[in-house]
């Protein structure tokens, strides 16, 4: 919870990590890659405040500890969201999975929500993990990393037949949201792996499912906005360009944040702080104090105070049925999102 | 004897002429030039960097490629090496790369065909973000949007964005011309009709915002990852 100018703001952290990307969890023969995850991630931390940087032991494998202290504690988050990510071809345990997650989650109840995954190339031994996971974990959601290396293949789309199989298993399991994360490579390489077209085809086709894109598509922000706005079903998840926007590019933070707020609106975004790349603190109490930096920005839709409390928490508390305090929500008639006239514009799309 | 070394503009400028194609920008600028030099006998080499070691392998390989036609095609180059450090791919591209092999020979069975496509996609990218460089100056001098459809590139006062905007288009074969219409739609080179006017300047700003937003990311985990500065490169 965080409190600024007598406004109330319940925190869910819908994207972030307990993860163990040390030398001893690296797969023999593979650590290079290991090696180069854990270090590209570092250096997106380098986006943050300095005073806010880890060493990189420090990064590799922050402890349970740490996490409670700087997500809850000092980091205002009410209910935190994890997200896995195998990545079992480079480290051993895997870089963080849902029974990692669920066990740290088991100790604290009510206060983390263990989102499972599956790997639509996994066949149907995928399709029996995913089954025991969801029954044994109680997930409302999948992580899907679709650059995920697998047996040779760099990757796949949530268009592919093999992808739809088990995204009707997970709806009959009672899965809701599914939260797409791409990455870097794709099957075959030759064509552009962070194209959205897939994830475009999959929500028509899933009206019962949300899909979070998460860091809004990036780097192909223009193609997941211009498809958003005509899916219901699609969210943006904001972590990455909170974090990796927000302090080290203000300016671009503005534009990004206004073309976001003007192409898919305050009620389909939430917040992420993707900790342990970015403590969620600053995030939050910046994004509060935020607003446009000058009148350069006058045609984009504003940010209100209620448009930052559903940002914050109240969408993906809508998502996840968590039950938000008295005090906390909106009252009837707060927070009819601004400026929406342009809205035939983009129906025309 | 030792055999001058050429480290200064005459390989840089030709290394100028290459861009990454997501972000259109010369890879100068960008800082991804860690060395460049010829020596006497005309043997160049180029030493290229990225801000990841995972930054996607399509473009990389691109970026390389170029590199080494831009640098081979220098007279008096005699050999050309271009080296892509640190990154997980850098065996199959500079591999792919020196044999002149091509991009689905490079990964085999990973890539169904060359990088044409790719390259074009993002092309038409860059004349939506281009066309928002340029008509935003008009528009907050007053040019009205009615005013902007009608227009042609002739009529647009010169600039560099101007400019870069015609060589974009003229790279895809689209109309460049002083009479060719300001506001086409990149894919078919067709201009854009009254009704639609307002979309496509909303998109043509969405896109600008998109690739640079990712240049100011790319620049900020560059200078995480490396410590100095790469030749040619612009502090921004």
């Amino acid at each position: 919870m965080y409190e600024k100018d007598g406004e109330k703001y319940f925190v869910v952290d819908s994207h972030m990590h307990y993860w163990n990307a040390a030398p001893d969890n690296w797969v023999p023969g593979a650590e290079k890659y290991a090696d180069g995850w854990i270090n590209c991630f570092h250096a997106y931390q380098g986006l943050g405040p300095p005073e806010t940087h880890w060493s990189i032991e420090h990064f590799q494998k922050y402890s349970e500890d740490d996490l409670m202290k700087d997500v809850f504690e000092d980091g205002h988050v009410d209910v935190a969201i994890f997200q896995p990510t195998y990545l079992k071809e480079w480290y051993k345990e895997g870089f963080n999975t849902t029974e990692r997650n669920a066990a740290l989650g088991a100790k604290h109840p009510g206060k983390f929500i263990a989102n499972t995954r599956f790997d639509p190339r996994d066949g149907d031994l995928g399709l029996e993990q995913l089954r025991a996971d969801v029954e044994r974990y109680g997930s409302k959601g999948v992580k899907l990393y679709t650059a995920e290396w697998n047996n040779g293949s760099r990757g796949y789309k949530l268009s592919d037949p093999a992808s739809y199989r088990f995204l009707e298993a997970a709806q009959e399991l009672g899965i809701k949201n599914i939260h797409v994360h791409k990455g870097p490579t794709i099957w075959p390489l030759d064509k552009d792996a962070f194209d959205v077209s897939d994830v475009d085809h999959a929500a028509t086709d899933f009206q019962g499912l949300n899909f979070i894109v998460e860091h809004v598509g990036l780097p192909r922000i223009e193609d997941f906005c211009f498809m958003a706005t005509q899916e219901p079903n699609v969210y943006a998840g904001l972590s990455v360009v909170i974090g990796g926007l927000m302090f080290a590019r203000p300016k671009f933070f503005a534009r990004v944040m206004g073309e976001l707020l003007f192409w898919v609106g305050e009620d389909k975004m939430t917040f992420g702080s993707d900790y342990g790349i970015w403590e969620p603190k600053w995030q939050v109490e910046g994004f509060v104090d935020w607003d446009y930096p000058s009148d350069e920005f006058s045609d984009f839709p504003r940010l209100g105070t209620a448009g930052k409390k559903k940002i914050l928490g109240l969408n993906a508390a809508k998502l996840y049925d968590i039950e938000v305090p008295a005090g906390y929500r909106l009252d009837a008639g707060q927070g009819t999102p601004a400026a929406q006239d342009d809205a035939q514009l983009v129906a025309g799309a | 004897m030792t055999a001058p070394v050429t480290t200064g503009s005459r390989i840089l400028h030709a290394l100028e002429t290459v861009r990454d194609p997501e972000l259109d920008e010369p890879i100068t600028s960008l800082g991804f030039v860690a060395s460049a030099k010829v020596s006497a006998d005309g043997d160049a080499e180029v030493r290229l960097r990225l801000p990841t070691y995972f930054c996607a392998p399509n473009f990389a390989f691109l970026m390389v490629a170029d590199a080494y036609d831009a640098v081979s095609a220098l007279p008096g180059v005699r050999r050309t090496e271009v080296v892509l450090e640190d990154h997980f791919a850098s065996d199959a591209i500079n591999g792919g790369v020196a044999a002149r092999a091509g991009f689905a020979q490079s990964f085999d069975g990973e890539a169904v065909g060359e990088l044409h496509q790719l390259r074009a996609d993002f092309l038409r990218k860059a004349v939506m973000a281009g066309t928002d460089q340029v008509c935003r100056p008009l528009l907050a001098a007053g040019t009205e949007t009615p005013a902007l459809r009608a227009m042609t590139l002739g009529e647009v006062p010169a600039s560099r964005a101007l400019e870069r905007l015609r060589e974009r288009r003229a790279e895809l074969g689209l109309p460049a011309g002083d009479a060719a219409a300001l506001l086409i739609d990149p894919a078919t080179g067709a201009p854009v009709t009254d009704d639609a006017v307002p979309l496509h300047l909303r998109k043509a700003r969405t896109t600008r915002v998109s690739i640079e937003a990712n240049a100011g990311i790319c620049r900020g985990m560059l200078r995480h990852r490396y410590d100095s500065a790469g030749q040619g490169e612009e502090n921004q």
